[in-house]
């Protein structure tokens, strides 16, 4: 059996293509502000990679922000229901994911089936999702790809207390008038996010086993301060990116975990 | 996704009904000078059987649904919201009581005439100003109401006014004592009303709009506790549309007549036929607090699903009046019989029966309403709860997170999502649905 997973986020659109629930192929291209356009190329793309065409698939869910702007699909589905079966899916033990990605910051408890129990996602807000990071890292001057890393070099922690982006880059600038160092404003905006999101992730109770996914998982400097603040380590898993389309694509396919 | 039909449904035949009730409230208030009448403004929840007994020709305004009215109306909102913020109000207030000042504040009335017919303001009338009212009968349980109007009064170039202090605790805890406190509060009342509209007053009419408050009030809960039914009878979104006549005007006998006379016989029939509000009913929420007047297309949006929201303790017990039953179930409060001899018996009775509305016996304790609102869950046979984190309303929703924790706690899966009744600039529509997907996947409803 053949299927599509194809999650339309507000920033990067990612497909995954499962064969037999194997990955066989996938995609990941810029939205953009012709989300329709960049969907197709993306879909393409991930066909092409496969050695397919869109007549061998089974069956297709798109799920994310975007998810009626999918080319073609059978279904959609919510994208807390996909994070939480893609991350079953690449850890069992998971029962708690959180998903970090450019608009949203997701928590969701989950069983061993990867079935939602309780999710949590924050609003109106993007102090908590990877748009921080990027308008963050812009007041910063520092390539966004690089926040992580700098971040590690910090040698003092500054808190941050704005809670919303807009006020977050004036406080930024005062820092930058206060002579605080790169790293070390760069750590105080990871924590920050980490606050918010650990904040969020509370509210509906965690346990050992949290799978961390979504873009901004691929922020080192972010995953210590979630580290710190929820006191354990998460589990990243390869390009975290994927996951949502994954959960998506095992969806069409009707997997369910604990099997 | 569309789930397919399991019961018969049918439109309710009082529909009509209750909405030319409704549209002649207004209009009688706007009209009342015109046929020598007098205007009162004053709260949904204020004991407004005391005004009538100034006479059958004077006619209130409610703030709380009047501003539910102009919420329902986004670019009059606006207005009104921006108004009341130009004026130096900040936007975490009240935001039925920022949309209420600002339709003073800009003179434009959600009413008006279009080809002699009176009709809302967005639908065509032609602009009036806001109806100024002859004086101010209000009471004081929610954090805001009495200072509300205080500013109408100032705004309103010094209406008199008169509040009642009825928060006086839980009614288990209840005494003698609380309800003369009370009861001596409305006996100056009437001294106001009377040296204030020079009218005398009749304690006749006192009588039977008490006598309008019961009936109103018990069968309004009758007919919810009917949705108890699986199909249930109501969904919310029609809900909203009967409830509302108990804020407008609680005491007055058109009220009280449709509740006792309309609805309740068509609710009963309806449920004796399995005639069901959503058709293809699977599932069964309920929700809390004011709901985002401008997007109830959002309880439409969960009939696709095949889910219904059954009301909630927000519409249920803000007008309805209940009681536990012999056999422990929650069910409409029996209607006290008697008759009334004096006026401060009469009062007595009106206030002891009053004291007991659900929706103020959480403002002395987020516990007593969890413990409503888990009652409701189970004997209406919820598969979960949705949550308004309203920021329009603090009374209502202070200790809403603690109701989600207890509701879980109980078994019951909740879904939270952040708004505003009455300040639609608070709300995500498209974030709310995601959020409404995602939860009626974890109902199993995907």
């Amino acid at each position: 059996m053949i299927t599509m997973g194809i999650d339309l986020g507000a920033k990067f659109i990612k497909v995954v293509i499962l064969k037999d629930n194997k990955i066989i192929a996938k995609s990941n291209v810029l939205a953009g502000f012709e989300v329709d356009k960049s969907a197709q190329k993306a879909v393409d793309n991930a066909l092409k990679d496969a050695g397919i065409t869109k007549d061998n698939l089974d069956k297709v869910i798109s799920t994310g922000a975007g998810e009626k702007l999918a080319p073609f699909y059978d279904e959609t589905k919510s994208v807390v229901g996909c994070d939480s079966l893609g991350a079953v899916y690449l850890h069992p033990a998971a029962r708690s994911v959180i998903d970090v990605g450019a608009e949203e910051g997701r928590g969701m408890r989950c069983d061993e089936t990867g079935k939602i129990l309780d999710f949590e996602v924050n609003e109106k807000c993007a102090a908590g999702a990877g748009a921080f990071t990027e308008a963050m890292s812009r007041a910063l001057e520092v390539k966004l790809e690089d926040l992580g890393d700098l971040s590690l070099k910090a040698t003092e922690d500054i808190p941050m207390n704005a809670q919303c982006t807009v006020f977050a880059e004036s406080e930024v600038v005062t820092m930058v008038h206060n002579n605080v160092s790169k790293a070390n404003m760069a750590k105080a905006v990871h924590d920050a996010m980490a606050s918010r999101i650990t904040s969020m992730v509370r509210k509906i109770g965690f346990n050992k086993d949290v799978v961390l996914v979504g873009g901004v998982a691929n922020n080192i400097g972010f995953v210590g301060s979630l580290n710190k603040d929820l006191g354990l380590k998460v589990v990243v898993p390869k390009e975290p990116e994927f996951v949502g389309a994954l959960g998506a694509a095992l969806a069409a396919a009707g997997w369910i975990g604990g099997k | 996704m569309e789930q397919e039909a399991k019961y018969p449904t049918e439109k309710l035949k009082c529909w009509q009904k209750a909405k030319d009730i409704r549209m002649k409230f207004y209009q009688d208030y706007v009209e009342a000078h015109d046929k020598g009448g007098l205007r009162w403004a004053g709260g949904a929840w204020t004991f407004d059987a005391i005004p009538a007994g100034l006479g059958d020709d004077v006619y209130p305004i409610t703030s709380e649904p009047y501003s539910a009215t102009i919420a329902f109306d986004k670019k009059l909102s606006l207005e009104c919201m921006e108004a009341t913020e130009v004026k130096g109000y900040p936007r975490d207030l009240c935001s039925y009581m920022r949309n209420y000042w600002g339709s003073i504040i800009t003179d434009k009335f959600a009413f008006g005439y279009k080809d002699g017919e009176f009709v809302p303001r967005f639908q065509g009338a032609k602009p009036i100003g806001f109806p100024k009212p002859d004086f101010i009968w209000q009471d004081h349980i929610c954090c805001s109401h009495a200072k509300w109007y205080q500013v109408v009064s100032d705004l309103e170039g010094g209406i008199p006014m008169y509040t009642v202090d009825n928060a006086v605790g839980p009614s288990h805890e209840l005494t003698d004592s609380k309800i003369k406190y009370v009861v001596e509060q409305l006996k100056d009342g009437i001294k106001f009303l009377e040296k204030t509209t020079k009218r005398d007053y009749d304690d006749e009419l006192l009588y039977k709009a008490i006598r309008n408050h019961f009936v109103s009030t018990s069968k309004w809960a009758e007919a919810c506790a009917l949705n108890k039914a699986i199909p249930a009878p109501l969904d919310e979104k029609s809900i909203y549309s009967l409830y509302v006549l108990g804020t407008l005007q609680k005491a007055g006998k058109q009220v009280a007549d449709f509740y006792e006379k309309d609805l309740l016989p068509e609710v009963q029939d309806r449920v004796k036929r399995g005639i069901a509000a959503v058709p293809n009913e699977s599932f069964r929420v309920m929700s809390d607090t004011q709901p985002p007047w401008s997007f109830l297309s959002i309880f439409r949006y969960l009939e696709k699903f095949g889910c219904v929201s059954i009301g909630s303790l927000y519409t249920f017990g803000l007008i309805g009046q209940w009681e536990v039953k012999k056999d422990g179930t929650w069910g409409a409060k029996t209607i006290p019989n008697m008759e009334f001899s004096s006026r401060d018996q009469a009062l007595y009775e009106y206030v002891k029966y009053e004291l007991h509305k659900p929706e103020w016996q959480h403002f002395y304790s987020c516990h007593f309403k969890s413990d409503l609102m888990i009652r409701i869950a189970k004997e209406w046979k919820l598969s979960g709860v949705m949550l308004h984190y309203n920021r329009g309303c603090e009374g209502l929703t202070v200790g809403i997170a603690e109701n989600r924790l207890a509701l879980l706690d109980a078994g019951f899966p909740v879904m939270a999502f952040e708004g505003n009744n009455a300040d639609e600039r608070e709300f995500d529509e498209a974030r709310t649905k995601a959020k409404i997907n995602a939860f009626m996947e974890t109902l199993g409803a995907k």
